[in-house]
C-alpha cells in the first residue's frame, strides 16, 4: 500500500505524466482499434452502417455515483449501461461511445484502472466501442473521486419508430424485470441506513435483447429506460406525452422482496427507485406476448411480465388497481424522495 | 413471525368490509350525518389513501385527519432557529430527512445547505453520535423533533453522549407530545370527532392506559390501530361497534406490539432527559407538557445555550391549516388546495410533510366533494 500509485495533478497537465495515463490505463483497456495513432476525433465509417432511410441517434449522459463500487456493478459498468441503453430504447443500434473523466487528485490508480476494466468489458459485451475521450484532473475535494461522462453514438434502421407520444389505448405495458434494485443497492451500499440485505444492482446493457424485441415486433410503440425517477417518473411522461391513462395492476408489479422491505422501512415507492437494467415497453396487446418470450431469451428479460395496460385516451393519468379494487393515483415526486421520521 | 401478507389478504379485507359497511350505515343514519373517524397518525391517513379504504367502506365515514404528523405541527420558529444553528462556523446540523423542505421565515433547511450550511440528514440519532465521535473538531446539533415514538431513541441517544464524555453534541429539541395534543383539541368547541383511530407506533411508548382521559373526560372512543389494512379496518369496525352499542372504551387492536403500561425503560429515559414546557405548534396552538429543553443533568447538551438570539415573530401560516389539523375542514376544501399551495410551492406544513393530510390528498388525487361538518 505504501507504493500505491495515485492520481496527481501532472495527470492531467498533457506532458509525459497524462500520456503514460492514458496509454497504460485507457488505451491498454479500449483498445485496440484500426487506427493507432491517438488523434483529436476519431473518425468512423458510417457506410457499413447506413442504409437508405437510417438516421444517427446520438445521446450524453455524466456519472456521478457514490460508492464507486457497488453489489451488483460499478461506476464504469453504469456509464456504459446507462449511455447503451439509452440509444436502444430509441431504437438505435449503438455504434461507439466517447468516455471523459474528471479524476480527483490522490484517486488510487488502481481503483481507476478497476472502472476502467469493467467500462471495456462491459463494451466488449454490448458490443460497441469507446472510441474517444479526455482525461481532466481537479485538487483534491473538487470531485469525488471519479466522475465519467459518456456520449454514444447509434443507428436507428429505416423504419423504426418508437416514441413517448405513441401509446394508445389498448397498449400492454411490459417491463423485463423487477422494479427498484438499483436504487435499493445504491441506498444499501452507502452503509448509512444500517442495514443490510442481499440486493443487487440491475445494471446491464439491455440492446442485444431490445434488438431482438424490436426484429422481432417492430409494432412496439413507446421504449424507454427507466433510470433515475424509476418506472413511476417514465410512466407518468408517457401518460403527459402520449394524452392517456395508464393502469397498473398492484399484484403484477414484480418487486423483489428485500426492495419491498427497505422500502416500506422507509416509506419510499419502489416504482420511483432508479434502474440500470430496465426498459418499459409499450405494445399493443396482442403483441405483448410476442415481446415478453423475446425478452424472456435474454439473460435480462428472465422475470419479464405485464404491468398494466393503457386504458384510455384523452387524459393523462396513471394509477394502480389495488388488490382490493381500489384505485390509487400516482403522483410523480417533487424531488428526491425523503426516508419519513416514524 | 409477523406474516405482513396475511394482514393484506383480499378476502381478509372483503369479510371485514363487508361487516363495517352496514354497520357504518347504521350508525351514520342514527346521527343523520355521516361518522366523523379522526385517524390521529400521518402514517394512518397515509394508509387509508395507499390501500384505498376510504373507497372501500363509502360515504358513512368521513375521515378527519389527526395531528399527528411531528413535522406538520412544527413552528417555523424551530427551523429558524436549527438554520441559525446550521450556519454556525464548525457545525454540522443533523436531521431527519423530512424535515429539510419545512419552511422557517427565512427558507429552508434545504435552502441553506444549498447556500453552504452544513446540514447531513441521518436515519437515526445515534448517528448523530457517531458524527460527533468522528469529526471530534465539529460541532454536532442534532434537530430532535417528533412526538412520543422518537423520544425514547434520542433520550437514550443524549443519555449515551453523557456517559461518553462528548463535548461536541447537542440537541435542539421541538417534541410535541401525544395525549396533550389530543386533550387540547379535544377542548376545543368546534371539534366534531365521534371516535378515533388511535396511532400505532406512539402506543408502543405510551401503552394503552395513556389514553383513559380521552374516554373519561371527552366521552370520545378509541381503538388503537396497526399500519396494514387489515389493521385498519378491524379497528375501524371496533370502533363502529362501540358507537353502535352506546359504549366508550379504550381497545386495543394492536396487541401484537401495543401493551397496557407502554415501555417502562422509555418512559424512564424520557423522564430523565426531557424537560416539559408549554409550546406553540403550528397549527395546533398552545400545548402543555411539550419538550423544548433538558434536565439540569443533562443541560449541557441543549443546543438552546448556543442559539444566537432571535426574532421572536408570529407563524405566517395561512388560517385554513389550523381548520384542516383540527378537522373542521378537508384538505381540498382550503381555496389554496392544489392551486397556491402544492408539494413544489406548499404554502402550510400539512403539504409540506409527506406524511401531511394536504400532501396525502395530492398524491392521491382525493378530492371528491364532501361537506364539512357543521356540529359544534
Amino acid at each position: 500500500m505504501r507504493d500505491e500509485q495515485l492520481i496527481t495533478l501532472a495527470h492531467g497537465a498533457g506532458g509525459k505524466a497524462s500520456s503514460a495515463l492514458i496509454q497504460s490505463v485507457f488505451v491498454s483497456a479500449f483498445g485496440p482499434h484500426q487506427d493507432k495513432s491517438l488523434q483529436d476525433a476519431a473518425v468512423i465509417d458510417v457506410q457499413q452502417h447506413f442504409g437508405a432511410g437510417s438516421r444517427i441517434a446520438m445521446t450524453t449522459d455524466s456519472y456521478v455515483v457514490s460508492p464507486l463500487f457497488f453489489p451488483g456493478g460499478d461506476i464504469g459498468t453504469l456509464a456504459v449501461c446507462g449511455t447503451v441503453n439509452d440509444l436502444a430504447v430509441c431504437g438505435a443500434r449503438p455504434l461507439c461511445l466517447s468516455a471523459a473523466f474528471i479524476l480527483e487528485e490522490g484517486l488510487p490508480i488502481r481503483e481507476l484502472q478497476r472502472v476502467v476494466a469493467s467500462m471495456a468489458d462491459t463494451a466488449r459485451r454490448a458490443n460497441v466501442s469507446i472510441v474517444t475521450g479526455d482525461t481532466k484532473v481537479v485538487a483534491k475535494g473538487q470531485v469525488d473521486k471519479v466522475f465519467i461522462t459518456t456520449t454514444g453514438l447509434g443507428v436507428v434502421p429505416p423504419g423504426v419508430q418508437v416514441r413517448s407520444d405513441q401509446a394508445e389505448a389498448g397498449d400492454a405495458v411490459l417491463v423485463n424485470g423487477p422494479i427498484g434494485d438499483h436504487g435499493a443497492a445504491i441506498m444499501l451500499a452507502r452503509g448509512d441506513l444500517g442495514l443490510s440485505a442481499d440486493v443487487r444492482s440491475d445494471c446491464a446493457a439491455l440492446n442485444p435483447m431490445i434488438g431482438d424485441i424490436l426484429s422481432a415486433v417492430p409494432a412496439c410503440r413507446v421504449m424507454r429506460d427507466a433510470t433515475r425517477g424509476g418506472v413511476g417518473a417514465v410512466l407518468s411522461e408517457i401518460a403527459q406525452a402520449s394524452n392517456v391513462a395508464i393502469a397498473l395492476d398492484e399484484n403484477a408489479l414484480p418487486v423483489r422482496l428485500e426492495t419491498q422491505g427497505i422500502c416500506e422501512l422507509l416509506g419510499l415507492d419502489p416504482l420511483f427507485f432508479a434502474n440500470e437494467g430496465l426498459v418499459v415497453v409499450l405494445v399493443p396487446q396482442a403483441q405483448a406476448e410476442a415481446v415478453l418470450s423475446v425478452m424472456k431469451n435474454h439473460p435480462e428479460g428472465q422475470s419479464a411480465r405485464q404491468i398494466g395496460q393503457v386504458v384510455e385516451q384523452g387524459q393523462p393519468l396513471l394509477y394502480i388497481n389495488t388488490s382490493f379494487g381500489t384505485k390509487r393515483m400516482i403522483e410523480l415526486p417533487y424531488g428526491i424522495q425523503l426516508p419519513r421520521i416514524c | 413471525m409477523f406474516n405482513r401478507q396475511a394482514f393484506r389478504a383480499p378476502p381478509a379485507v372483503k369479510t371485514l368490509v363487508d361487516k363495517i359497511v352496514p354497520l357504518a350505515r347504521r350508525v351514520a343514519e342514527a346521527r343523520q350525518r355521516p361518522v366523523q373517524v379522526m385517524e390521529v397518525c400521518g402514517g394512518h391517513t397515509h394508509a387509508i389513501f395507499h390501500s384505498g379504504i376510504d373507497q372501500l367502506i363509502g360515504p358513512d365515514v368521513e375521515w378527519v385527519h389527526g395531528p399527528g404528523c411531528p413535522v406538520c405541527v412544527l413552528p417555523a420558529q424551530a427551523v429558524d432557529e436549527a438554520i441559525a444553528l446550521a450556519q454556525q462556523p464548525g457545525a454540522i446540523l443533523a436531521t431527519f430527512g423530512d424535515v429539510l423542505r419545512v419552511p422557517g421565515r427565512h427558507g429552508t433547511l434545504a435552502q441553506a445547505s444549498a447556500q453552504g450550511a452544513n446540514v447531513q440528514v441521518v436515519y437515526s440519532p445515534m448517528d448523530a453520535l457517531t458524527l460527533a465521535q468522528q469529526q471530534p473538531d465539529k460541532r454536532v446539533v442534532f434537530f430532535a423533533i417528533g412526538f412520543d415514538t422518537t423520544m425514547p431513541g434520542i433520550a437514550f441517544t443524549i443519555q449515551a453522549a453523557r456517559q461518553q464524555g462528548l463535548t461536541n453534541i447537542q440537541f435542539l429539541c421541538y417534541h410535541i407530545r401525544l395525549i396533550p395534543t389530543l386533550i387540547r383539541l379535544l377542548e376545543q368547541d368546534s371539534v366534531c370527532i365521534d371516535g378515533f383511530i388511535g396511532p400505532g407506533h406512539v402506543s408502543i411508548v405510551l401503552g394503552a392506559d395513556a389514553y383513559q382521559p380521552i374516554a373519561r373526560r371527552f366521552g370520545r372512543p378509541l381503538v388503537i390501530s396497526g399500519f396494514e389494512p387489515v389493521d385498519l379496518l378491524n379497528a375501524l369496525l371496533m370502533l363502529l361497534q362501540q358507537l353502535d352499542e352506546g359504549r366508550c372504551e379504550i381497545e386495543n387492536a394492536y396487541a401484537r406490539v401495543v401493551n397496557n403500561a407502554g415501555n417502562l425503560a422509555a418512559k424512564a429515559a424520557m423522564a430523565a432527559v426531557f424537560d416539559s414546557t408549554v409550546c406553540h405548534w403550528r397549527g395546533v396552538g398552545e400545548v402543555p407538557e411539550s419538550v423544548n429543553g433538558l434536565t439540569p443533568d443533562y443541560r449541557a447538551f441543549d443546543a438552546r445555550s448556543s442559539l444566537p438570539r432571535l426574532h421572536q415573530g408570529t407563524d405566517q401560516e395561512p388560517a385554513y391549516c389550523a381548520e384542516v389539523l383540527t378537522g373542521n375542514r378537508k384538505p381540498h376544501q382550503c381555496p389554496h388546495f392544489g392551486h397556491a399551495c402544492q408539494p413544489e410551492t406548499p404554502m402550510g406544513p400539512l403539504m409540506v410533510s409527506s406524511e401531511g393530510a394536504c400532501a396525502a390528498y395530492h398524491k392521491y388525487n382525493v378530492g371528491k366533494c364532501k361537506e364539512p361538518c357543521h356540529e359544534g
